[in-house]
């Protein structure tokens, strides 16, 4: 009686893991996705733009990470 | 996991942006302070980045200001790079602490500075070649087809992939950078002044993105609920 409500709750928790994979799978894409857009987005700001407020103000860092400045 | 990845970028980006602003104020700015006297007075030299130093109180709040934009800037950059950092590991799903986080940082780092360094080094200030246009379009280029040259040849686990990943990296260097026939002209720096910057952008940048990958991975590790991932 026991073993059996102990296997029992052995393949919940198995059906319980393989939906959390299921649904980790599709929910990780869009904060990744994001993640890599915000991220790039912010680097083309900071070591590309050609505003001349922007350059002058990241002109050391720019500089300094081999960005091309000027 | 929109947490997880916001979080980790934010509080690796900004660790690793001090960091590497720190070692900016150390290694390079004076290096590029002091290019500038060399600088010969052309259109840059009206932005208050090349503003001629001049001693006494002026120059020492110039400074003030100046240093300040780059400590804002360094972060900006960290928290920038920090998110694609994030956005990847999120991506792949595999196991990662701050071990085989400092390698993920290794991979930015041969991604973004020394692929695109190989056909445009860290130049200072009045060490100028082609349009800017141009570099910045092969450097971009070059640092993407980078970025997905590691990613075939480490997490793909075939031969042919791996393979094309080595064309990709290998490719942008094959093609070269715009400017590389003017590389060997000597400039209005001294060289001595110029190689001392090589070194000192190449370790700031290698210590600044050791400090974010270990960071990254330790901070993704330890915002992980679920513990999901599948150790690849």
């Amino acid at each position: 009686m026991l073993s059996t409500s102990k296997s029992q709750a052995k393949s919940q928790t198995l059906a319980a893991s393989q939906t959390d994979a299921l649904a980790s799978g599709t929910s990780r894409f869009a904060p990744a996705l994001f993640a890599l857009l915000f991220g790039s987005f912010m680097i083309l700001g900071v070591g590309f733009a050609n505003s001349a407020a922007i350059h002058d103000a990241a002109h050391d860092g720019r500089h300094a990470l081999s960005f091309p400045c000027h | 996991m929109f947490a997880r990845v916001t979080l980790t970028a934010l509080a690796a980006g900004v660790i690793a942006g001090v960091f590497l602003w720190a070692a900016h104020m150390v290694l390079t700015t004076p290096l590029i302070q002091a290019a500038e006297v060399y600088e010969s007075a052309s259109a840059h030299a009206a932005a208050p980045g090349h503003a001629a130093s001049e001693h006494g109180q002026a120059a020492s709040e110039d400074d003030f200001r100046r240093h300040g934009l780059t400590l804002l800037m360094d972060v900006l950059t960290g928290v920038g790079f920090a998110f694609i950092l994030s956005g990847l590991l999120s991506l792949t799903n595999l196991a990662v602490d701050w071990r085989n986080g400092l390698l993920w940082g290794l991979g930015g780092f041969a991604a973004f500075f020394i692929a695109p360094s190989l056909g445009l080094p860290p130049k200072l200030p009045g060490m100028e070649t082609a349009s800017l246009d141009m570099r910045q379009v092969w450097w971009l280029a070059t640092a993407a087809a980078t970025v997905a040259g590691l990613g075939l040849i480490f997490l793909s686990g075939t031969a042919v992939l791996r393979a094309a990943g080595v064309v990709l990296i290998v490719l942008p260097q094959v093609v070269g950078a715009p400017g590389m026939e003017s590389a060997f002209e000597p400039g209005g720096v001294p060289a001595e002044l110029a190689a001392r910057f090589v070194i000192a952008t190449t370790v700031a940048t290698g210590l600044f993105w050791m400090v974010l990958g270990a960071f990254s991975g330790y901070f993704y590790n330890r915002f992980d609920q679920n513990r999901d991932y599948d150790n690849g």
